[in-house]
Order: C-alpha cells, then structure tokens, then sequence
C-alpha cells in the first residue's frame, strides 16, 4: 500500500459524500434513541435533516463522471455519474416523504417505543438503495440488493400487531431470500465464465467471441431473477399484492417507489454496462448477440403490464388494487428499457419522476383516509365524496394520473414511453401498452364510481385532515398537475442525466 | 486415483442448488424453506471458491464467499425472528396455511 493508493482511497470517499451522510445518520438515529428513551419526537427531524444534507451533495456533484474505489489492476467497484445521481436523488426525494407520511401514519405511531429502529431501517434502505443505483461490480450489487432486502423484510412486518402485518413480511423474506440466492448461483457462473466481478472489465471480456455463450445465457437470466423480483416483474411478482396489503402504509409506499427505482436504475446499468456492443449516433444501443435482451425484456414486460392490470380488475383492497397496479407500472417502465436506445431511459426517467408523485400521492389519501376509518377497503369508500369532497378529489387526480389520461403528468410519462416505441418502430408493442391502458382505466375509475356515485348504507363520518397533511398533500398534488402542462424543465432533466459513465 | 477437479466441485454445488430449490418447493414448514435457501446460497459459494482455485482468478472468488457467508447469517437472523412472529400469531410455521389475505 503506497501513499498514491492511499490518496485514491480518500478521493473516493469524496464521491460517496451522500452516501457517507447517510451512514452517519443512521448511527446518529440509533444513538439518540438510546440517550432519549422517552422523546421520539427528534427523529423525523434529524431524519429529514440528514436527507436534505445528502441530497445537496447529490446536486453538487450531479455532473461528476468517475469511478469510486478503484484499484491498479481493476476498475472501480462504484461509479458517479449523472444516471446515478438522478435515482440517488429520486430516492431521497421519496424518502423524505415518507419519513412525512410515517409521522401523520396511526400504525406507526401506535408502536411508538420502536421509533428508533425504524427509522435507523429506512436509512438502511436508503443506504442500500444509493450503492445499488451507483454499483458497478457484482460484489457490490449482490449486497447493497441485500441491505435493501434484510431492512425492508422487518420493515414490512413492523408493527407486529396484525396477522397480515407478518404474514406479509414473511411472504417477502422467503420470495426475496429464494431470488436473491438464485441471483447469487448466476454472479458464480459469470464470474466463472469471465474470472471478474466487475461489469466494464466483463463487457470488455465477452466481446471475444469464444465465449460460451449458452452458460452466458443462463447466467444472465439467473441474475435478472434477482432484479426482476425487486422491481416486481412478472413472473417474479407473486410476493407484491400480499406484501403490498399486509406492510405499514407508508412503507407500502416506499417499496412502491424507491426500491423500485432503485432496482430499475441496477437493471438499466448491468444490462448496458456489461453488454453493450457500441451506441449509434442516434442513440439506439447495439448489445452483443449472447443474450437477446430485446425480447427478452418486451416478451417481459407485456406479461407483467397484462397480468398487473387484469388481476387488479377484481380488486376490493385499495392497497392491493395499487400494489396490481405497480405491477402494471413496472410493465411499462420497463418497456423503455425494451426500447434499448438513450430515448427510452430518458422516457423512463420522466416516468418515474411522474410515477413517484402520484403514487405516493394515492398512498397518501389511502393512509389518510386508515388512519380514520381503519380500513382500505373499496366497500368503505362509498359516498367519500360527500363526506370529504377534498380527499376523493384528490385521490381522484393521482388515480386519473395513473391511467395516463391529459391533463395530468401521468399522460406525460406514457406520452413519452409511447413515442419511444414508435420511434423505435415497434407499433405492435406500443398498441398493447395501449390496449393495457384503456384496461386499467376500468379499475381506476372503479375506484371513483365508488366514491362519487354510490351512496352508503351507513352514515359515514366526515374524516378532517390536519393542517399540515392537507399542506403536504397539495405539495404533492400540485405537481401532478403542473407537469401534466409545463414539462420542459422534467424532459431537460431526464436529458442530462442519461449519460453513464463510459457511455 | 482421479485428480479431484473443478468439475467436481461443480457437480457438487449444482447438486446442492437443485436441492435448494427441491426443498423449497416441496416443503411447507417455514423453517425448511429457509434451510432450502441456505443450500442455494452455499451451493453459490462453493461455486465461487472453485472457480477462484482453479481458474487462477486471484483472491477475489474467496472475498465474494466472505461476504455471502455474512449475509447468509444476517438473512437466517432476520428470517427466524420474523418466522418466531409468525408463530406467536399464527401458533403455526406452516406457509399453506398462513394465508389470511384474498386473491
């Protein structure tokens, strides 16, 4: 070890300053909670303080472009570059919401005593979901996708209190333990196959063309297990709905959202990174032939929209219509990956900004609406609109949102989707995607017929919002609207921050 | 005598992994389907320090099993405590019947 290594070691940890941040907090979050066994009250704030801070040295370095960790004989095991940042910051974005909805959230705070833990396991999901959109070596990936897994496996049985509320988690820490070892047996082959952890030095590996192809294929498939299981797609799903219903509702919320971004950012890099052939000037990839991820991820993605949004037409749960939903979501999301071209990720990237805003935004109402009635039931719905004109009215935006119909941003992100495929002349898949949405319009609007058109056999009482989380509602829904008009400042965005390092 | 090899070690872990996934799929008791995991994992494992012996790859095979040995013990932490839940809930670890919420 000389002192240039040395040297190299300490600028690397120049790079990961959010995510070193992030460490931090955590030991703060757990040390506070040991000194002040009785006040709670302290951790959201140095949650969100914590959160802020990263997030400014995300946006200070959104436009670093290096590797991090770095050896003589190896390329790094992290990387920086604006594709990353632009999930790192997505993720910190919806966590601090969360963080918000967990303080207005009943069940949360019914288990008042254990306040410290959960939010030292949020940062480790935050943490784990940083290095996930950032990894550039198997190693790296196969334990930063664990860190987020072994923190939201007890974060979905949190409140121990129900029977769904563990079943849930267990259902999650069986299907995520089975596809995180099947994923872990694919790392073993490849690293077999090609004597390397590390995606840049495996691309340059298997440009030569006797490589074995067949053990490549499978190896492949093996790891996209891993993946698919956390962005929830078909056929790796089944654990969604139940872990969706059964979770806390803030958290339901948060593996909606970050861990799926998290999951579509470490796709989007393993599949680039380590197969890609060359770019043409207009943007379309060339990925080496041992793989055909192009059908692949279409024949993928068609099964997981259609299967996402046919189950969640018998839906009666509000959490497990939107968990069928999400399923639906992640279909088209990763349509624009199927796409294979800069266009595509830039369309996804809109997506998501879209995508986060009105989820969280429908989980919000949802929690809202729990904490009062304790139920989310579509049955208990009936007659919301007269009870409480403000919630149905927004729920009813984040829900017309996710459809994708005009004005709103959801229209935006599909908008987007479709003319990728289009110019990607994939008109077949595109009319699909199509066909899916005018399906899904059915359950969402399901859902308004129950709030606006029937009328309630029992008196339902008028459910009030605090100030703050009607405030913190409008934040949210205000977007959802505005996107849908003035997008520019989004597709700009989405833009600059398509560049991967090397690429 | 033959030369013990890497095919071996590879008829080994593929061996393991099949009963991995045998065993997941065939038990019902939560604690078994655990085990099942744990033999993919180690199936994975053997798989890493074979190829890191035999394929002159340097240490890096062996740091990989380092690190998946950790979380193995970490995942199993996790997983009994949730599976020791299930049982003050339910009075049962057996995953047919732990299904309380519809399709």
């Amino acid at each position: 070890m000389n002192t240039n290594n040395l040297n190299y070691l300490v600028n690397s940890l120049y790079l990961i300053k959010p995510e070193l941040v992030i460490s931090a907090i955590i030991v703060l979050l757990v040390l506070v909670d040991l000194i002040m066994l009785k006040n709670k009250k302290l951790l959201p704030y140095i949650s969100i303080a914590g959160l802020l801070i990263a997030g400014y040295f995300i946006i200070e370095h959104f436009e670093t472009n290096s590797f991090a960790f770095s050896t003589s004989s190896s390329a790094g095991m992290l990387i920086v570059d604006p594709f990353g940042n632009f999930f790192k910051l997505l993720i910190v974005f919806a966590s601090i919401l969360v963080v918000l909805f967990s303080v207005t959230s009943v069940e949360i705070k019914n288990s008042l005593d254990r306040h410290g833990e959960y939010y030292a396991l949020i940062f480790g999901m935050i943490l784990g979901m940083m290095f996930m959109a950032s990894a550039s070596d198997l190693i790296v990936i196969y334990i930063s996708l664990e860190l987020v897994s072994l923190s939201s496996y007890v974060l979905a049985g949190f409140t121990k209190q129900s029977l769904r509320n563990s079943e849930a988690s267990l259902k999650y820490v069986i299907y995520g333990g089975i596809s995180s070892g099947i994923m872990l047996f694919g790392i073993s082959i490849i690293y077999g196959i090609t004597g390397s952890t590390n995606l840049y030095e495996i691309n340059s590996l298997i440009q030569a063309p006797q490589v074995q192809s067949l053990t490549f294929l499978l190896a492949g498939i093996l790891i996209f297990v891993g993946i698919g299981y956390k962005i929830s797609a078909a056929p790796f799903h089944f654990w969604t709905p139940d872990v969706y219903e059964g979770a806390p509702i803030p958290i339901t919320a948060y593996l909606s959202i970050a861990s799926k971004a998290a999951g579509f950012a470490l796709l989007i890099r393993f599949i680039k990174v380590t197969f890609i052939q060359s770019i043409d000037p207009e943007g379309f990839w060339h990925l080496l032939s041992i793989i055909d991820w192009k059908s692949f991820i279409i024949i993928i993605s068609i099964l997981t929209m259609t299967l996402g949004n046919f189950a969640a037409l018998w839906q009666s749960n509000m959490k497990r219509l939107l968990a069928y939903s999400s399923i639906a979501h992640a279909g088209y999301l990763l349509l624009g990956l199927a796409v294979m071209s800069n266009e595509g990720i830039t369309a996804i990237l809109i997506y998501f900004v879209v995508y986060a805003f009105m989820n969280l935004g429908a989980f919000f109402v949802v929690m809202l609406i729990a904490n009062k009635i304790g139920s989310e039931e579509l049955d208990d719905y009936k007659g919301l609109s007269s009870s409480t004109p403000f919630l149905a009215v927004s729920l009813s935006i984040f829900l017309i949102s996710l459809t994708g119909l005009p004005p709103t941003a959801g229209f935006i992100g599909k908008l987007y989707i479709f003319i990728a495929l289009i110019d990607a002349k994939m008109i077949v898949v595109a009319v699909i995607a199509l066909l899916n949405t005018v399906v899904s319009l059915y359950y969402y609007v399901k859902v308004l017929k129950h709030m606006f058109l029937d009328k309630s056999e029992k008196e339902i009482p008028a459910i009030s919002t605090s100030y703050a989380s009607a405030v913190l509602l409008i934040a949210i829904l205000a977007p959802v609207l505005v996107f849908g008009i003035y997008f520019t400042p989004l597709v700009d965005l989405a833009k600059s921050s398509i560049t991967l390092l090397g690429f | 005598m033959t030369q013990i090899g890497l095919n071996h070690f590879l008829f080994v872990s593929t061996v393991l992994f099949c009963l991995g996934i045998f065993g997941i799929i065939t038990r019902k008791n939560a604690v078994m389907v655990l085990m099942g995991i744990e033999l993919i994992l180690n199936s994975a494992n053997i798989n890493f320090i074979a190829f890191a012996k035999y394929g002159n790859f340097g240490y890096q095979g062996q740091i990989m099993a380092l690190f998946v040995i950790i979380l193995a013990a970490a995942e199993a932490a996790i997983a009994l405590a949730i599976v020791l839940n299930i049982y003050k809930t339910f009075s049962t670890v057996n995953v047919d019947e732990i299904d309380t919420m519809k399709d």
